[in-house]
């Protein structure tokens, strides 16, 4: 590691790296989470502006596919978008579902698990997963690790990109740029333990307008994360465009990245040993001696013979 | 708006009508997201679309684009004839009892006095019964068959709900829902508010579709009220100050009047404006019309303007006609009468109504200025764009000149909000390259102007050569300088009525209670007085501290008028002066004066007992149920249909040709004929702006130009299979007047409206997108839109017209 | 003949044939160190021998090609040589002989042997898989147009092959130190006559049967 994280003993973890990370400091860093309030999102798009200016980011003008989604994805320059969705229930009751899409900054990182570079990938002490380009090889195993379909390889310099939950800014102390310029009130961020509170209220205020379903969005099968959304039909969450029902890192991924990477290594050594072993056991395997001078005769008196 | 931007949050009810309050204003709509939150508000969208505004609410009714008089209509029939009206606030606080005269009529959609060869009505019977001391004769029982009520009662009782359901397409029981739903605003504690923007003024009847609303919200109690009125949201950055300062041809600052060709005398000019009361003592503030005019005219003609020569009343230009809109001027552009333009901050050739015309009336002119800060479509009309803007340059002798301005945020200044605050901020970054203020550029103009005059004399030079101009640096005139002008200031030391001095000579008037018609005051713009005291810049100030938490923050800027946040605020009291209800104080009468959180609209010490009507700058002290004359369509609102409607007659009154259109709209002649007919143009459609983009600007800007990147359309499901069109599809969108290419944007927001055995389909067609800037390039949607306006403000019918669509 | 006796023993690799085997071998080698890298933070020291973790990274796949290309060619040369007969089986069966260096009880076998054929068939297995694997996860060309689920199983695949052509790679290895003899064929072409006698004697006698024939035929023509 070279300067480039603003505290390092806040890295609570680190992709591709076995032996754990500064663990000792305690108590002071309070997990931080965002909340995104659908039900009070007006799909204006402040946010994806905030997000562009703060952290510098133009993506190419577009074009319009038929939906109000602009940028139609995520991009390595955009790192959130809002995703429309048109629902009818089964009353023909119409809802516009706006659903701001970024980075979900999950408590167990399906990104950091797969990342093959050390540091490439880290989690904060406050549970800000974040990307390093500076160790990032461009190699994109974090896409297929993350059960979000987040991050973006750079055709420019071949990193990764996805929001940083505005990492910059919170380690001083200030909100994301998405969070400060919602003009709604949809985004908010603070402690995890306020924004579950404040998630509970609103959900409560949801039930009392006929949304019965309503309620928060927080995975457990990536350890919960640090953007919840609250919905208002939370037993639906496909509904606003395929938010997954119960994410987790893909079988596929813990397969290939979980137990299968120290026991081939393991393998891959013994292997090798067993070689050797049996060599120093059984010696080489040799054409005896008597063998040659057979076949050597043989042959001399073939020659002869011509 | 009656009321302000925080105000909303004190609502119980939002409709939002008329507007796209989420899409167009989304930073003022968190006022109505804490509304819902905070005060448990409920949210109604009425629109063609299910719009941003739908997705949060928590009630949408879709309707026919420009049927919100027959929505509201019937609502108003559906309030008197359940009793779910206000009686004690209508008896009260409006003119209901009063009694109309006995020739007035209204018969087959045409009201008394119409003449239908100049298409205008007399309006000499639209008035009150007289009694001998000339005020209006009243029954405060409302039962009198001609008092306003009953003539009102009866006026709506044509709108039923089977009417409505045939004249606007929405489901019956959305239509019973949202009604219920108002209604239920009626008692004491709760209000509605009323958010509308140009989805109800960019109509034909758009004035009066403003006026339903404001009925509406009279009969419910709710004008006055915290979190009520009716409340304009604004658009255009200072389009309020626009019409404060009288840009509008026919204003003066302050909504003074100019005159009439017809009113030579000053005099009677002044005496037909300074209205006296029609009910006995009422306040009727606009008698004070003379010191609002004298203080304007010493402000601008300072020494020259003296009471001999009526103060300066002959240098004022007369109007020949009752307005020179934009339509109008752009009319006589066409037929060569205006040959040179000066063009600023205005992209009319993006931004008006029937491109084609604009097109060619701007061909028409000698020279064009254009004044902006961007490069825009008028400043290069006269350019080939190939299929965008097809013309032939050599064909077009118009000499253009450009220069640029700064923007808002490169210079000091004001902008007056929605809410009538002006918030006075500071330049954040210097013009770039040879950009000035628009202020130094016509200081320019005038400078060299007069120097000519001077020189070479020239026909009426008068009010140029003597106009007043004390700024320090005479071609730099600096914001500070023009605000203290526009605050007024006393010329002669100033006295009240018991000799005490209340502004000294030189000094900043502190209101317009100090402004004087003798001559010893400036100021020029009556309604901003108190905006630069002698306490300093009150628009500069930032105390946002609430003391009765209901965001009335009286230290955070300066509104007009008087630093009053809510207007009409006496009528959120009582008659006894109490608040109508705890959670709704706003004003109250303390025993000796008015107090409260807001600044009183009232005289304050003028007690409960004395029974002044709380709209003191009405004749009558009330709330007008009834406009008089002040409306040119008729008194009362009628539905009258789009000048390109999907019906083929107005079903209030099928059978009378002369009132399917608003039979006092103004339509030139060969507009006339470029209106499109239902059997070629199919579909209704209507325009509306993008959260992503403003106006024709933000193409210019990268960032908006990524998040909206290119031109589409909005066509519902139904229509669409109907048409094969898939959702990414271009398709082209013809009017009579024009086509624009768009992709497709297929949705569920646009429903199909029933009406009777006729299904109606709407298409939208956001503004945005042209042939310059960052964006995607597209034809300009004006291409489409027909050239006739409101009959009061000209206002064009943007909002309703007929098209076609095909596939690409 | 004058020319055998320049050059002793019986040509078992031509130079196309040592030529293609060390191209891959050396290609293979270099993958097997930067895909290691990749696969486990153990490797990561190996980055260093390709000029950083970036570097790792874009060479791994192109040497992945390369290598697949000259791969294809041997699979074809190799082809023949590489069907399992019935004495593979058995062959197959006596692993222990084979492994306790009790050559004289295995019965005789063609050019190649049994664990010979069972390299060529599993790297004819794992170098397509790998080759599609790595493609479908290839950055920054291919893998953003495949669906995640696509990557996932293209990761995982790509892993556990590599593992499996990485453990036959070890054998192969170790074989050819093991056997003496055998590196030297791959290195210069050719073995003694005991030594083909000895490893493979249906290949021997085939090549002497071959030698006869073309001797005879040889005479023949001298003796007309």
């Amino acid at each position: 590691m070279r300067g480039d994280q603003i505290n390092l003993q806040n890295i609570t973890a680190r992709s591709a790296t076995s032996p754990p990370s500064p663990q000792v400091r305690d108590g002071g860093v309070e997990r931080v989470t965002k909340l995104i309030d659908v039900s009070r999102c007006i799909g204006c798009k402040a946010c994806q502006v905030a997000c562009s200016e703060w952290n510098d980011l133009r993506d190419d003008v577009g074009e319009c596919v038929g939906v109000y989604d602009n940028p139609v994805d995520l991009s390595p320059n955009s790192w959130e978008v809002m995703r429309f969705n048109e629902y009818e229930d089964e009353q023909g009751n119409l809802e516009w579902l706006i659903r701001k899409d970024n980075c979900m900054h999950c408590a167990e990182p399906g990104c950091l698990e797969a990342c093959p570079a050390p540091g490439a990938i880290v989690q904060y002490a406050n549970g800000i997963v974040d990307f390093n380009s500076e160790h990032c090889i461009g190699c994109g195993y974090c896409v297929a690790g993350c059960p979000f379909d987040i991050p973006r390889i750079s055709k420019k310099d071949s990193k990764a990109y996805k929001c940083t939950l505005c990492s910059d800014r919170v380690f001083h102390g200030l909100e994301p740029a998405c969070v400060k310029s919602c003009p709604t009130g949809s985004i908010m961020f603070g402690t995890r333990e306020d924004m579950h509170e404040l998630a509970q209220s609103r959900t409560e205020y949801l039930h009392g307008r006929g949304f019965e379903n309503a309620g928060i969005y927080d995975p457990e099968g990536v350890g919960g994360t640090h953007v919840i959304y609250v919905l208002q039909h939370a037993d639906k969450p496909e509904i606003y465009n395929g938010l997954p029902n119960d994410p987790r890192i893909s079988p596929l991924v813990d397969a290939w990245k979980g137990v299968t990477k120290p026991l081939a290594s393991v393998a891959i050594g013994l292997a090798a040993l067993t070689g050797f072993f049996h060599y120093a056991t059984q010696g080489p395997k040799e054409v005896p001696k008597e063998e040659y001078d057979e076949v050597e005769d043989a042959e001399t008196h073939e020659e002869d013979r011509t | 708006m009656t009321n302000h931007w925080v105000d909303i949050r004190n609502a119980n009810l939002i409709l939002s009508m008329g507007g796209n309050s989420a899409e167009a204003h989304p930073v003022g709509f968190r006022w109505v997201m804490e509304a819902k939150e905070k005060n448990d508000a409920r949210l109604i969208s009425v629109d063609p679309r299910f719009t941003r505004t739908g997705a949060v609410s928590d009630f949408h009714a879709e309707i026919r684009t420009g049927t919100d008089i027959a929505f509201l209509g019937g609502l108003i029939n559906f309030l008197i004839e359940t009793d779910q009206f206000h009686h004690e606030y209508v008896r009260e606080y409006t003119d209901a009892s009063l009694i109309v005269r006995e020739d007035f009529g209204f018969d087959d959609g045409l009201f008394t006095g119409f003449d239908a060869e100049s298409g205008s009505y007399d309006t000499e019977t639209w008035h009150y019964e007289h009694d001998e001391d000339g005020f209006a004769r009243r029954d405060e029982t409302l039962q009198h068959p001609r008092c306003v009520f009953q003539l009102m009662r009866a006026h709506f009782s044509r709108y039923t709900l089977d009417v409505v359901q045939s004249v606007c397409g929405t489901p019956r029981h959305k239509i019973e829902r949202v009604w219920n739903m108002i209604a239920e605003t009626v008692v004491p504690d709760k209000t509605m508010t009323i958010l509308y923007a140009l989805g109800w003024t960019q109509h034909s009847i758009g004035s009066q579709i403003i006026r339903t609303a404001a009925i509406v919200q009279l009969l419910l109690g709710n004008m006055g009220m915290l979190g009520g009125g009716v409340n304009a949201l604004r658009g255009h950055s200072n389009i309020q100050g626009l019409t404060d300062l009288g840009l509008l041809s026919n204003l003066l600052p302050g909504y003074m009047q100019l005159a009439g060709s017809e009113e030579q005398d000053y005099q009677e000019y002044i005496a037909e404006r300074a209205r006296a009361p029609l009910v006995p003592d009422e306040v009727s503030y606009w008698r004070n019309y003379e010191r609002f005019h004298v203080s304007l005219m010493k402000a601008w003609f300072g020494e020259a303007a003296t009471e001999e020569n009526d103060w300066c009343y002959d240098w004022l230009p007369k109007l020949s006609v009752n307005l020179y809109d934009v339509l109008h001027t752009f009319e006589r552009m066409s037929q060569g009468e205006v040959n040179g333009y000066f063009c600023q901050g205005f992209n009319p050739l993006a931004a008006f109504p029937h491109k084609e015309k604009v097109t060619a009336s701007l061909s028409n002119l000698k020279y064009l200025v254009v004044m902006d800060p961007l490069s825009t479509e008028t400043a290069e009309f006269w350019k080939n764009r190939g299929e965008l803007h097809d013309v032939d340059p050599s064909e077009i002798q118009t000499e253009v000149f450009r220069l640029p301005t700064t923007c808002f945020a490169e210079e000091n200044g004001t902008i007056v909000n929605s809410a009538r605050w002006l918030q006075w901020h500071w330049g954040a970054a210097p013009p770039p390259g040879e950009a000035k203020p628009d202020v130094e550029i016509i200081a320019g103009l005038f400078h060299r102007l007069q120097a000519m005059y001077r020189e070479e004399g020239g026909p009426f030079p008068d009010p140029i050569l003597n106009l007043t101009w004390p700024y320090r640096r005479p071609e730099e005139p600096r914001p500070e300088e023009l605000a203290r002008e526009y605050n007024g200031w006393a010329l002669e030391d100033v006295y009240d009525e018991n000799q005490n001095l209340i502004c000294g000579r030189g000094e900043q008037v502190g209101d317009f209670g100090t402004l004087r018609a003798d001559g010893s005051t400036a100021c020029g713009c009556w309604l901003f007085a108190g905006c630069w005291t002698e306490d300093g810049n009150q628009m500069a100030r930032r105390d946002n501290s609430d003391p009765y938490g209901i965001g009335m923050t009286l230290g955070w800027a300066w509104a007009w008028p008087a630093n009053r946040r809510i207007l009409y605020n006496r009528a959120g009291a009582r008659p006894d002066g109490t608040p109508w209800a705890p959670n709704k104080a706003l004003v109250w009468w303390n025993g000796s004066r008015w107090v409260g959180a807001d600044v009183p609209d009232f005289p304050v010490t003028s007690p409960p007992s004395a029974g002044l009507g709380p709209f003191i700058m009405n004749q009558t002290g009330r709330g007008q149920l009834f406009a008089r004359e002040r409306m040119v369509e008729g008194p009362f609102p009628e539905h009258y249909e789009p000048f390109e409607t999907p019906v083929a007659n107005n079903a209030l009154h099928p059978n009378n040709p002369l009132s399917k259109h608003n039979p006092a709209a103004r339509v030139f002649e060969q507009d006339r004929e470029n209106f499109g007919t239902l059997e070629e143009y199919p579909y209704a459609a209507t325009t509306y702006r993008l959260t992503e983009h403003f106006h024709y600007w933000t193409m210019h800007a990268r960032l908006n130009a990524i998040m909206q990147p290119e031109k589409f359309i909005e066509i519902g499901e139904t229509l669409a299979n109907e048409l094969g069109i898939e959702k990414g599809d271009r398709v082209r969108v013809s009017s009579k007047r024009g086509h624009v290419d768009a992709v497709a944007v297929v949705t569920k927001r646009i429903r199909p409206l029933q009406m009777g055995d006729r299904t109606i389909h709407q298409i939208g067609i956001p503004i945005h997108w042209g042939y310059l800037g960052e964006t995607k390039k597209a034809q300009l949607t004006n291409a489409l839109t027909p050239f006739v306006g409101d009959a009061n403000t000209q206002t064009p019918e943007f909002k309703s017209f007929l098209v076609r669509v095909d596939k690409l | 003949m004058s020319q055998s006796k320049k050059e002793r023993g019986i040509l078992r690799y031509g130079w196309f044939s040592r030529l293609n085997h060390w191209t891959i071998a050396i290609s293979f080698v270099l993958l097997v160190l930067s895909g290691l890298a990749l696969f486990h933070p153990f490797f990561w020291g190996f980055t260093a021998l390709f000029g950083g973790p970036i570097m790792t990274r874009i060479l791994h796949p192109f040497i992945g090609v390369f290598m697949s290309v000259f791969f294809a060619i041997m699979a074809v040369r190799f082809f023949k040589d590489s069907l399992i007969k019935r004495h593979d089986i058995q062959w197959l069966k006596q692993i222990k002989d084979v492994l306790s260096n009790r050559d004289e009880k295995l019965p005789p076998v063609g050019k190649s042997n049994a664990g010979q054929k069972l390299v060529y068939w599993i790297m004819v297995f794992s170098v397509p898989v790998l080759l599609v694997t790595g493609v479908i996860i290839w950055q920054p060309y291919f893998a953003d147009a495949m669906p995640i689920t696509l990557l996932r199983l293209g990761a995982l695949l790509h892993a556990f092959v590599a593992f499996l052509a990485i453990i036959t790679l070890i054998i192969h290895i170790y074989s050819g130190i093991w056997v003496k003899g055998s590196f030297q064929a791959m290195v210069r072409g050719r073995v003694s006559k005991a030594w083909a006698k000895h490893h493979h004697d249906l290949w021997y006698q085939e090549k002497m049967d071959e030698e006869r024939r073309r001797k005879e035929s040889l005479d023949r023509i001298a003796g007309q």
